[in-house]
């Protein structure tokens, strides 16, 4: 982990994550590096979305999840007693798995469902420009704003929930397999934009794709479940090294195909 | 042309057991299209000498007077608008929002019991409401609620005036009780029913609980919650028993919602079995016939605005 340094934007100290009494995740210690696409890898039900989800507050919202720990944003943990998980949310945005605008919302009101309030309505159409041209959709549905967004294809949607999450200008953006329920060509453009996204922002991206992993981030993180079935993170290191000389003998197993 | 018939046949081959479930199915529908047209039929049969004699104006009238043989709908049709407009009011405002707490907000050991006892309540006879309306309701209207109210808004009309306790907004609040958990249990399950994705979008975005119920989960149930208001509104209206004993039974129309009023329902009930004239009998019939066109038309009008939102919405 000696690329991963210390005194990230984003970070974890001993994450654990519970559902009830199972435990999903264990200490979990991470730096996220800045302005950087880190992409979390590992087979099915190794904890990686579930991570993910611990490091907006999401996961709470589960009735019956629990989070030990702490995740550090810009040295606070967010999870501290005074913190506001609406606030941490609106600095961590989050895209879903599968794409989720909001369907009764037309696609500008979407793309500025959460853009700071009190715009007028000039103010609301450059903040859903400005979203929608860094998503990379704008001159797709510029004629076409004030339509529903379950008209656009899969992909646009996706490029739509982006841009709905980018456009509450947030610090770090959270990617939960992102392009799982897309096709290839949708996939490739939504890679291309993760790639221009991380000049501004920090991306963690869980991904089931390993060579997405290799096409899009910079930092890849590995995790597994161990025999009870708890997630772990086994190590986390610049992507080209972690592909080609993973440090790990379970790294290796996995990114060559002899499981998961 | 007349080859086509043979090769289809040989084509699309039918087993005769699913035929014969076909036939049976056909049947059960048909039958329900026959029953509605079977009513009408009676209704207008059994209200033509009614209609000949008074035509349009038993719409229009509002004198009410089996004594003189004077027969006009009006009041009952107002007193009958009225106490389901309250009830759908009040219903739906309570009901959604207890649709909502159930659904999003309730913790487990709490929303399910709870669930239960609001369907328990659609349970209840309504001529229990009735009594319960009679005895505690109706009093406390008089004494309490209805002053209070008064104290407030009685510079409107529509809180001015004596307070009897009986009177159109004691039966639409009945009404109201009976009709919630309709609103309510349907609600929920549409609530239930809107993808997690929807609501952990609105989260992820930074919106409290109570913006994302609002903002994101109720626009995306709004079809299926109007439903229920439908559906209630639909009981409301023809709902006789309960709200005849609390609704005074006075063939009158007030501009205040503490005065008595009558519905449509109600009349044919109590005055059923006094009609000793054929054209009495005949009114009463066509009393009947209007609260069945007036239900209907609630149902069409909502089918067709649920229709205009969903169009909408796919487009």
């Amino acid at each position: 982990m000696s690329t991963v340094a210390a005194g990230e934007l984003l970070a974890t100290q001993e994450l654990s994550a519970y559902y009830g009494s199972r435990q999903a995740v264990a200490d979990v210690t991470i730096a996220f590096r800045r302005k950087a696409v880190t992409a979390l890898i590992g087979p099915s039900g190794c904890g990686k979305t579930t991570l993910l989800r611990c490091l907006n507050r999401i996961h709470e919202i589960n009735f019956d999840a629990r989070v030990q720990g702490s995740v550090l944003l810009d040295g606070q943990d967010i999870y501290g007693g005074d913190m506001d998980p609406m606030a941490i949310r609106r600095r961590i945005g989050m895209v879903f798995q599968r794409p989720n605008p909001f369907p009764t919302l037309s696609i500008l009101d979407n793309a500025i469902a959460c853009a700071p309030k009190g715009l007028n309505r000039r103010g609301k159409l450059e903040a859903a420009e400005r979203a929608l041209r860094s998503a990379a959709l704008w001159d797709e549905v510029k004629d076409k704003l004030k339509t529903s967004p379950l008209r656009l294809s899969g992909g646009q949607q996706q490029r739509l929930c982006i841009a709905r999450a980018v456009a509450a200008q947030p610090e770090v953006l959270l990617m939960d397999e992102p392009t799982a329920s897309l096709d290839p060509i949708a996939t490739a453009v939504i890679e291309e934009l993760m790639s221009s996204l991380c000049k501004e922002f920090t991306i963690v991206a869980v991904t089931h794709n390993m060579q997405q992993a290799a096409r899009v981030s910079s930092v890849t993180a590995f995790m597994l479940a161990d025999e009870t079935g708890i997630g772990r993170l086994i190590e986390a290191d610049d992507t080209g090294k972690l592909f080609t000389k993973p440090s790990d003998r379970r790294t290796e197993d996995y990114i060559s195909g002899r499981f998961g | 042309m007349t080859a086509e018939p043979r090769f289809r046949r040989v084509a699309r081959f039918v087993s005769p057991a699913d035929r014969g479930f076909a036939a049976v199915v056909y049947a059960g529908s048909i039958l329900f299209a026959l029953l509605i047209v079977g009513l009408f039929v009676e209704l207008v049969l059994g209200s033509w000498p009614s209609i000949v004699k008074f035509g349009p104006a038993f719409i229009f009238s509002s004198s009410w007077d089996p004594i003189t043989s004077k027969f006009g709908a009006l009041p009952m049709i107002f007193g009958t608008v009225m106490t389901s407009l309250i009830a759908i009011v009040l219903a739906a405002f309570i009901g959604i929002m207890a649709a909502v707490f159930l659904a999003d907000f309730a913790p487990r050991w709490l929303g399910q019991p709870l669930s239960f006892l609001i369907e328990l309540l659609a349970a209840v006879p309504s001529v229990v409401y009735g009594l319960w309306g009679l005895f505690v309701l109706a009093p406390f209207m008089r004494t309490t609620l209805g002053p209070a109210l008064q104290h407030v808004l009685g510079w409107t009309p529509l809180f001015s005036g004596p307070i009897y306790g009986v009177g159109l907004l004691t039966g639409g609040i009945i009404l109201a009780l009976m009709i919630v958990p309709t609103v309510t249990a349907i609600s929920r399950d549409v609530i239930v029913a809107i993808p997690r994705d929807l609501r952990e979008a609105s989260m992820a975005l930074g919106s409290t609980k109570w913006e994302t119920a609002m903002r994101v989960v109720l626009p995306a149930a709004r079809v299926g919650i109007f439903g229920a208001c439908v559906l209630a509104l639909g009981r409301a209206l023809g709902e006789t028993i309960a709200v005849t004993m609390v609704i005074g039974n006075r063939p009158e129309i007030s501009s205040s919602l503490f005065a008595p009023s009558y519905t449509l329902a109600s009349v044919i009930a109590n005055e059923f079995t006094e009609a000793t004239t054929s054209i009495y009998t005949s009114a009463l019939i066509e009393l009947g016939l209007i609260l069945f066109l007036v239900s209907m038309v609630v149902n069409a009008l909502a089918r067709l605005m649920i229709w205009s939102v969903r169009g909408s919405e796919r487009v």
